[in-house]
């Protein structure tokens, strides 16, 4: 199965399987960018998989001044979901609740889309009466009176449909700390990719999971091929020197961005090498049967 | 090849309707055919030979070398390409334009940009009374678009004026933006009443004498809207984007009627 080394460290001969999805971006902008921070963290907190968040939700980048649309420092995040319908509860509910209340807070598109998703158009109402739109430079906002002054938002944002989410990475070790080092340095390349966010705390997940469970009703449960304790047990995909897994999920607003993220990601985990980082590299799959995109590691080395 | 030019040969015997010479209308046109055009509104035939020189051309961009205040109706009905005018316009001037872009090198007469709903019009000089204005019987001004006046204007810009974007860099004159139903003014020496019955909509002024029935509301420090709108200002006039930039107090008005339009004033405005 491992044929293929760089570093030290083997490259399964597998692909991450990944789904369509629907996206779109937000530019949040705060008088200060530690605001303009705690107002994206507040709207991606538990926004960690679709299976129970409703989105999968992460910064993509932080803006200097200069690149946000009324010259304050921002925040670009990415919101992933499984249907328009969903992105666009997820959209209104998240920013009502924490950009329209976060202090001296904008919100803007952060994506031109082919459709659009509804922003200021809806939390609008907010105003009672007394929300003023305006349009410049063809746009629209709305100017919605708070307490501290205006929350200012443009009216709509981008949806984009070529938007693909479940690339991700394995990082097997031989201790926790080198699962850790390994998944963080892939977490950390793959937030310096644009277009892509890696939505799990930190980058990272630990419990990896597998469609389907024992317990009727759950639709996934532990991913028990990879779980170090359970090798005597189940059919294991783990050798005997593998103390620990951990995962990177990354959605991208494109398959090119997935692509360039694992690309990125993959790099990052070879340069750490088997003794600091993980002495294995694999990707999760269902074989091949569910999802659209296959990316295979050994196309991203 | 470039666009149609048309030199005007002497000062029209009278008023002329100058709506047949839309760029994109004339683009293509032979000069036999462009020259052939009638734009008489009495009852003495006038077509376009008698008035110009034609040179023909195939791009939706119309040269008119020297101009007129008799030339009415200039650019009217537009919906793409490049007006040029050097010299002085009529009345609706861009009246229900629609897209394309208008530069007047002169003064512009009465009603200019009327009924406007897209596009740019630029007036290096001074614009007559109800610029942006709703005509007789109309139920709004300006719907849309961008207007600039280098110069000032005359009564009443802004007229019932529902959307869009007007900037008069000189003075203007009395009731600036009456009946103002939405859209954005911004003018560094309005006239007296600035705002008079505005429903909604914004007015970014330097000083200016206001009504009894403008009251004063709080303006929020650091405004990401000024901020946005200053930047959108800044490549059409620096002017603007100065005030914009250096707004310090906020009046809500007219409270004669709805109330809910707003006039931005500017403080002590940065030099440059």
């Amino acid at each position: 199965m491992n044929l293929l080394a760089r570093n030290g460290v083997a490259i399964d001969e597998s692909f991450a399987e990944a789904f369509d999805m629907r996206a779109t971006a937000l530019v949040i902008t705060a008088p200060t960018l530690h605001w303009a921070r705690i107002a994206a963290t507040s709207l991606t907190g538990f926004a960690t998989s679709v299976i129970a968040c409703g989105c999968e939700a992460a910064i993509d980048a932080e803006l200097a001044a200069e690149a946000t649309p009324d010259g304050r420092p921002g925040v670009r995040v990415l919101i992933f979901s499984a249907s328009t319908t969903e992105l666009q509860k997820q959209v209104q509910t998240r920013v009502g609740q924490c950009v329209l209340t976060s202090p001296g807070s904008a919100c803007y598109a952060g994506l031109a889309g082919e459709e659009a998703l509804k922003l200021g158009d809806g939390l609008r109402y907010f105003g009672d009466g007394w929300q003023i739109a305006k349009r410049i430079d063809g746009r629209r906002y709305w100017r919605v009176p708070v307490m501290d002054g205006e929350f200012f938002c443009e009216g709509s944002t981008g949806l984009t449909k070529q938007a693909v989410g479940g690339g991700n990475l394995l990082l097997l070790a031989r201790s926790a700390g080198a699962a850790l080092r390994a998944a963080e340095a892939v977490a950390a390349a793959v937030a310096a990719t644009p277009d892509a966010i890696a939505p799990f705390p930190g980058g990272i997940v630990r419990s990896g999971s597998k469609v389907g469970s024992k317990y009727k009703g759950l639709p996934a449960s532990t991913n028990d091929a990879y779980c170090p304790t359970l090798r005597g047990s189940v059919a294991s995909a783990l050798d005997a020197d593998t103390a620990a897994v951990l995962e990177v999920v990354i959605d991208g607003l494109s398959a090119a961005a997935v692509a360039a993220a694992m690309r990125a990601g993959l790099a990052a985990a070879v340069a750490l090498g088997p003794e600091q980082g993980a002495h294995r590299i694999g990707a999760g799959n269902y074989g091949g049967k569910l999802g659209r995109h296959h990316f295979h590691l050994k196309d991203l080395l | 090849m470039s666009g149609v030019r048309l030199l005007r040969r002497a000062e029209p015997p009278q008023r002329v309707d100058l709506s047949a010479l839309r760029p994109e209308a004339l683009a293509g046109l032979a000069e036999g055919a462009i020259a052939r055009l009638p734009l008489g509104t009495a009852r003495a035939p006038l077509a376009v030979g008698d008035l110009f020189r034609v040179q023909a051309g195939d791009e939706a961009d119309l040269v008119i070398e020297g101009g007129s205040p008799r030339f009415d109706q200039l650019g009217a009905g537009m919906t793409t390409g490049i007006l040029l005018i050097e010299g002085d316009a009529g009345c609706c001037l861009g009246r229900g334009m629609r897209g394309g872009r208008i530069t007047l090198r002169g003064g512009a007469g009465a009603f200019a940009a009327s009924g406007l709903t897209g596009g740019v019009i630029e007036v290096t000089g001074d614009a007559g009374d109800f610029l942006g204005g709703a005509a007789v019987g109309e139920r709004t001004g300006m719907a849309g678009g961008v207007v600039v006046v280098r110069g000032g204007s005359g009564a009443r810009a802004a007229d019932r004026m529902r959307r869009g974007l007007m900037v008069i860099e000189g003075a203007a004159g009395p009731q600036l933006a009456s009946h103002m139903i939405a859209g954005t003014v911004v003018c560094a020496r309005p006239g007296p009443h600035p705002g008079t019955l505005m429903r909604r909509g914004t007015l970014l002024l330097g000083e200016a004498a206001l009504l009894p029935t403008f009251v004063p509301a709080g303006l929020a420090a650091d405004s990401a809207f000024l901020r946005l709108l200053a930047r959108a200002l800044r490549p059409l006039s620096a002017a603007a984007a100065r005030l914009a930039d250096s707004a310090a107090a906020r009046f809500v008005g007219d409270m004669a009627t709805l109330g809910k339009g707003e006039i931005l004033l500017a403080g002590s405005i940065p030099a440059g």
